[in-house]
């Protein structure tokens, strides 16, 4: 009885999870899918990019989606095994995913992306100010980095905290911490659990806007010179796998993105064109600081 | 007279390992440096007071995953762990298991995506191995400790097969059925731990959630979680396991394909050292950056923090377990402690330390802390139970000289013997501490996969293991020294 029961019971259950599996099955057949490093609001990021998939798919005549991921090595990770042909990196990432890739190229960047810049932030309690040279207050203090993978909440800050103090962080400050991504840098250094941090600038400036950042208790006390980072970074193989001319078609898409509503996304004022040599500032700085053999 | 100084076995450990935390201890960053903690934390209260279901994107769909590949990878580990304990005689089998269990699940699932990236398999093999070499360990002590006498009852001549089928087997079923419970809700909250790395589990909104303080939506994806995990023993009937099975097959996400030169150059090139790889690096550098910079402190802030929390969670334990006995207190205080308990055990230890990191800064505190909630309330709930095969007499005190007197006494034992087979979990559990950014070996394993430096992960986890190995060896002796033993329903 108990054996026909279960037994029953199988069947149905069967037909039930055959109906979901079927449809599982039509999403697998010739998709392009893409993802972007989680480096701010993951929770959102789903529906941010979901909206740009809905545009590609448009643009490209075909089935775009988005795969989120939890970290920038998962990106990277993700493009090399090639269940992402295309991706939203940061400087570092894409340098990356393009020594892993052979034949991959960066097609796109941000308007701004060629100038970023990364801010220091200090909670009001270390007295700290804006200055226009690099904050040698800063040593002794705990200080917080974003993820290990960041090009703005890693590189760039460690790149220049090396040259000011010409030690590594871990001797310069009390103690060091990684957030994980820029939007929770400026949450720890706003609580005080850190005193000193670095951030993204467009987080930033975007925190200050919301409100979500009090003025009173964090402020900026220093910014970075410019230098290249976010790109759309895409497969060489594509051609061969979606035809002949893709990776053009795909480079046109982005680049002629004007609804604001899809670049607020990003946040972009517009797409423009980038090429691989636009990020060996960033390759050569990774390699200085030992972060690529 | 002079006064006779002799100490127990018992009280000797017990007083050499509060001393050994107790250095541990002093060396140890313990310090609270947060300036302005209170805002954040009454956020995070006033989010927990006000959950909201209908924030999170296919919130359903990722406890379906979640439940998917507890079941799979903890059916999959019982059938592996019961076949490795047939064979546990074997030497080669034991140190087998003892290596595959020693690496904590979330690094099988960071080596594993390299292999078959999100894909299911990924989830389920993370689970299913280390499982196996603890299923395989539990269920030989198991058949081991089986009453012999109706063996002795069998006829002269009875197939070895039989006897196994007919007389071993049913007498230790019992007791796999009730461990595999077990193994279970701790499959399910490693499951959710998985989502942390990217698997589409609770966790992954967890984190997501927790990152960005939307306390509100972390409220209802543990609410959610402890409702499973509550009600395990309504939902998880035997009859409905195969249908269970078949449905967690099916719905998960099977499309990402997955290719064999991605394995093979995993195995055959990532994980070789760099300098064999490009001839101009140096081998001897790679090693002393490995040992050195990374190896030697990791291996000293874990066993720091592990010491440490192994003592706070002694000490836990004593005022977790009457929470839930029945000697010392009421029914409904009872009712409460027992809530309480749920809810601290079932907490990962990772969420535990996110809310403390907040709260005190970044240092050691919030991870002992954290460790020692944890599992104090899992021991805490297995003493308090214990208490209840105690008959007391009738001219026992009342009050606390009940407790410290007459209870304390007779449960130190079994608590040391819980609390030191808890010793190397609590040592694996310091992994993912590392990834808070707490600087044990798991914080330099998860920078190295974070820099796609496979090669020095595999290093630093295979380091990790042999200090695990090495622990549980330890535990075993001192466990022996003393004549502790784990009762089968205590494990």
């Amino acid at each position: 009885m108990r054996l026909l029961s279960s037994f029953i019971a199988t069947v149905i259950a069967l037909s039930v999870a055959g109906g979901i599996g079927s449809a599982d099955q039509a999403r697998a057949a010739g998709k392009f899918v893409f993802t972007a490093i989680p480096d701010q609001d993951e929770s959102k990021l789903r529906k941010r990019f979901g909206k740009v998939a809905n545009y590609l798919s448009k643009e490209l005549g075909m089935k775009v989606e988005y795969v989120p991921v939890k970290s920038y090595a998962a990106a990277v990770t993700a493009f090399r095994n090639n269940q992402v042909q295309l991706a939203w990196f940061g400087g570092l990432s894409g340098v990356r995913a393009r020594l892993l890739v052979k034949g991959s190229t960066a097609i796109a960047q941000g308007k701004k992306d060629p100038f970023f810049e990364t801010y220091f932030i200090a909670h009001s309690s270390t007295g700290l100010s804006y200055s226009k040279n690099f904050p040698k207050g800063i040593a002794g203090k705990t200080f917080t980095f974003g993820s290990k993978g960041s090009t703005s909440g890693r590189l760039m800050p460690e790149y220049h905290i090396r040259q000011a103090f010409g030690k590594a962080p871990s001797q310069v400050f009390k103690r060091v911490g990684f957030s994980g991504n820029h939007s929770r840098t400026v949450s720890l250094v706003q609580s005080g659990a850190f005193q000193v941090g670095a951030t993204n600038f467009k987080v930033w400036k975007r925190g200050l806007k919301d409100g979500s950042i009090d003025p009173k208790k964090v402020k900026v006390i220093w910014k970075t010179p410019g230098y290249p980072d976010y790109n759309w970074t895409i497969r060489g193989d594509v051609d061969q796998s979606f035809g002949n001319g893709f990776s053009k078609k795909v480079q046109k898409a982005l680049l002629s993105m004007s609804d604001p509503d899809l670049l607020k996304s990003f946040p972009r004022e517009a797409f423009i064109s980038a090429k691989n040599d636009d990020y060996k500032p960033i390759l050569d700085t990774a390699k200085l600081l030992k972060l690529i053999d | 007279m002079t006064a006779k100084k002799s100490s127990s076995p018992l009280a000797r450990t017990t007083g050499i390992f509060f001393g050994v935390a107790f250095v541990c201890a002093c060396f140890s960053d313990l310090a609270i440096t947060t300036v302005d903690p209170w805002a954040e934390f009454s956020r995070l209260l006033a989010g927990i007071l006000t959950p909201d279901f209908f924030s999170t994107d296919s919130l359903m769909l990722s406890l379906g995953y979640t439940l998917a590949f507890a079941l799979l990878g903890v059916a999959l580990s019982n059938i592996i762990g019961f076949g490795l304990a047939l064979l546990f005689f074997s030497r080669t089998v034991r140190v087998f298991c003892a290596v595959i269990r020693s690496v904590h699940e979330l690094f099988w699932a960071l080596i594993f995506l390299q292999l078959f990236g999100l894909s299911p398999l990924t989830g389920i093999l993370a689970i299913t191995i280390p499982y196996a070499g603890i299923i395989a360990k539990v269920y030989a002590e198991i058949l081991e400790e089986a009453d012999p006498t109706p063996l002795q009852a069998l006829p002269y001549g009875t197939a070895r097969i039989s006897a196994f089928v007919f007389v071993r087997l049913p007498d230790a079923f019992a007791h796999f059925r009730s461990y595999s419970m077990y193994r279970l809700e701790c499959g399910l909250r490693s499951s959710a731990v998985l989502g942390f790395i990217g698997l589409p589990t609770l966790g992954f909104h967890l984190e997501s959630a927790f990152k960005e303080g939307h306390y509100s939506e972390v409220s209802a994806l543990l609410i959610l979680f402890y409702f499973v995990i509550a009600t395990m023993r309504f939902w998880m009937r035997r009859p409905l396991l195969p249908v269970y099975l078949i449905i967690a097959v099916i719905i998960l996400p099977w499309g990402a394909e997955f290719s064999a030169s991605n394995i093979v150059r995993f195995l055959t090139e990532d994980i070789l050292p760099h300098p064999l790889r490009d001839p101009s690096a140096s081998m001897v550098e790679w090693f002393h950056l490995i040992i050195i910079e990374q190896a030697v402190p990791g291996i000293i802030a874990t066993l720091q923090l592990t010491m440490v929390a192994l003592i706070a969670t002694g000490l836990l334990t004593m005022i977790f377990f009457p929470l839930i006995s029945p000697l010392l207190l009421g029914p409904k205080a009872r009712g409460i402690g027992h809530v309480f308990l749920v809810i601290t055990r079932s907490t990962p230890e990772y969420i535990l330390a996110f809310v403390l990191l907040q709260l005190w800064g970044p240092s050691m505190l919030p991870a002992i802390v954290a460790l020692a909630l944890h599992n104090g309330a899992i021991i805490g709930h297995l003493v308090g139970r214990y208490t209840e095969q105690i008959s007391l007499r009738p001219d026992t005190p009342a009050g606390a000289n009940r407790y410290f007197f007459e209870i304390s006494p007779r449960v130190y034992r079994p608590m040391l013997a819980l609390l030191f087979y808890r010793w190397e979990v609590i040592l694996r559990e310091t992994a993912i501490l590392g990834m808070l950014g707490i600087a044990t070996l798991g914080f330099y394993v998860d920078s190295a996969f974070a820099d796609l430096r496979f090669d020095r992960a595999m290093v630093l986890i295979a380091i990790t293991a042999v200090l695990n190995i090495c622990v549980d060896a330890i535990s075993r002796k001192v466990r022996s020294y003393l004549r502790l033993q784990t009762s089968l329903e205590h494990r």
